[in-house]
């Protein structure tokens, strides 16, 4: 167990150190930054300074290594877009925003999709198993940005429950949550269904039956139980997509969160802040996935010997 | 069993029957071929003679008209017209062209490099697989948006930068698919038999490896048909993807966001292009699926 988190942690660190050499070359593809920064009419002179200030007119490798320190140094550099602050501490405090819609958002479709995936195994191939199959496919189907103004049309314009966007009160939450978790939702739900399904058809199960227990202790608290291991091993994924899911979402409804901050500074070419953004993204994923496969290798022995 | 019992049971396997008739009509899936048909290949090929205005032009003085049943809204522009007064149901004609080709294009390419990067690392082994596999990793690490956003600034908004992100989206998921059956392919005994009748590894992999993993393929690429679809809506809805004015669904769906107080037609029907088309090949996809290769049902 051991030598495999040593030997998967590894690997991460792999995946981090070959991110930050995509996201330097990214910034480095199109010729120079200093084109990005100056103006039309800015003459060579600009351009030297900016050259000569920014380093880049040491070699490539030698820009990279600087990159990579300032990285692990948490100094990304300053935000162009917003004068005064650094693209790092801009991330931080934009990420609290998407925190707060993801944690909210997730426990709305844990308690949503777990639900109908243990009622849908239960009760296989009858109605609300078909219920089921339809919230999946339309989980699959429809596109979230466009469901996310559907909602505003709705609830927003047609009714006038809720505000259309921005942040604020507990009601600013509730559609960019949806909009997010809708996807999540038919995930969960048939990774609940299928792993509650081989749940039931256990001994332990049959056992419990026979020792005359009612059905609803059998089915919400002995198969449950094991069955549950499978979705929560995914919520890492779901955490990882969630951040993905963020630009769209919080672009629908105008959320301050990081995922507006990465489409800004894209819209703005504000290259520091995307670095920022890109970094922290990554850094996510990669942390994610291998919190997830040492779960797994926690609880099924057999993978760490792949 | 009393009375009331029974008539629920009977009213459950009425339903019951209700729902297999639905499963079985299902293992010929002709609603969504019909759909995909009506909303995706028949106006793609035909956008010009089908659609009634032009896609990219429209008269300034017929902005925001409403749908033809609505207060409004003249059976000239079906669907209404948007804010510089472009016909929304010529322009869906138009979008499906950009939805289908992207998702062919992209399919194809990304297709075609994770299989063979997949080949590769699954027969040969050793070295070849570590260091693709690491790529896999790392592709499968660096999320789809944000290097869609940063391509996006880098080449600006355009259908190279579409398709090469999708292309970076899919190989991954191809690498990793077709490697693991070339794994299971290659211990069999006809692969042995070949090389002992000295056929040359290329050989190997021509005629006997990739024959295997085709039903994978097709089964991954309809899957995936849809899911490009609504990527490539994704993208031009951030916009860095098909750039304006080519009538994109997603780009129409952006379009009509800061209208959505007035005028909801314009976001509407666009999405629900999307929204039939995807869910339409998601059908036709699962029941290729079944037949092919139901062991991927995980995919």
């Amino acid at each position: 167990m051991q030598r495999f988190i040593v030997l998967r942690i590894g690997q991460g660190l792999i995946a981090l150190f070959a991110v930050s050499i995509i996201v330097f070359s990214l910034t480095r593809l199109t010729g120079s930054p200093a084109d990005v920064f100056l103006s039309v009419d800015a003459t060579q002179e600009d351009y030297d300074r900016i050259a000569e200030q920014w380093g880049l007119n040491d070699p490539l490798y030698q820009q990279y290594l600087v990159f990579l320190f300032n990285v692990l140094r948490g100094d990304l550099g300053d935000s162009w877009r917003w004068p005064g602050h650094t693209a790092f501490e801009l991330t931080i405090q934009r990420s609290i925003a998407t925190l707060q819609l993801a944690l909210f958002s997730l426990s709305v479709s844990t308690v949503i999709a777990v639900p109908i995936g243990v009622m849908a195994a239960v009760n296989k191939d009858r109605p609300i198993d078909w219920v089921g199959k339809v919230i999946a496919l339309l989980g699959q189907s429809v596109p979230p940005f466009w469901m996310g103004l559907v909602l505003i049309w709705i609830f927003a314009v047609q009714l006038e429950w809720l505000p259309t966007s921005g942040r604020g009160s507990f009601k600013h939450i509730i559609m960019p949550a949806i909009t997010m978790g809708w996807f999540q939702v038919a995930a969960v739900m048939r990774l609940m269904r299928s792993s509650m399904l081989d749940s039931l058809d256990t001994e332990y199960v049959k056992l419990a039956r026979i020792k005359g227990l009612t059905e609803r202790k059998v089915v919400w608290k002995h198969a449950l139980k094991n069955a549950a291991i499978t979705p929560l091993t995914y919520f890492g994924i779901i955490a990882a997509s969630f951040l993905t899911g963020s630009v769209v979402v919080e672009t629908v409804f105008a959320w301050p969160g990081i995922g507006s901050l990465a489409i800004e500074a894209v819209r703005s070419q504000d290259y520091t802040v995307i670095q920022a953004v890109v970094v922290l993204f990554a850094g996510v994923f990669i942390f994610a996935s291998l919190v997830v496969d040492i779960l797994y290798a926690y609880l099924d022995p057999r993978i760490r010997y792949q | 069993m009393n009375g009331q019992e029974q008539l629920d049971n009977n009213r459950m396997s009425f339903l019951g029957g209700a729902f297999k008739s639905v499963r079985r009509f299902n293992h010929y899936p002709v609603i969504p071929i019909l759909i995909i048909l009506v909303l995706l290949v028949i106006p793609a090929i035909f956008a010009d003679l089908l659609a009634p205005h032009e896609s990219r032009a429209g008269g300034l003085g017929d902005r925001l008209i409403p749908p033809m049943w609505l207060e409004g809204g003249s059976s000239e522009y079906i669907l209404g017209t948007d804010r510089v007064g472009r016909d929304i149901f010529s322009r869906i004609i138009h979008g499906s062209r950009i939805s289908l080709v992207i998702s062919l294009i992209g399919i194809a390419s990304g297709g075609i490099l994770g299989t063979g990067l997949g080949l590769i690392a699954g027969y040969v082994g050793g070295w070849a697989d570590a260091v693709i596999m690491r790529l896999v990793d790392i592709g499968l690490a660096l999320p789809s948006i944000i290097f869609a956003l940063a391509l996006g600034v880098l080449m600006g908004p355009s259908f190279a930068t579409v398709i090469i992100v999708v292309t970076y989206v899919l190989w991954a998921y191809y690498c990793r698919q077709i490697r693991g059956e070339v794994l299971r392919v290659k211990s069999r005994d006809f692969i042995a038999r070949a090389k002992v009748s000295g056929a040359s590894d290329f050989r190997i992999i021509r005629k006997h490896v990739f024959p295997n993993v085709t039903n994978t393929l097709i089964v991954l690429a309809t899957l995936q048909v849809g899911f490009v679809i609504v990527l490539e809506a994704t993208l031009s809805f951030l916009g860095v993807g098909i750039p304006r004015p080519t009538p994109a669904w997603g780009l129409m769906v952006a379009d009509g966001r800061e209208y959505i107080t007035s005028a909801w037609w314009i976001a509407m029907f666009p999405g629900l292009a999307i929204m039939l088309t995807v869910l339409a090949l998601n059908l036709l996809g699962d029941s290729i699926r079944d037949r092919l290769d139901p062991t991927l049902r995980q995919v």
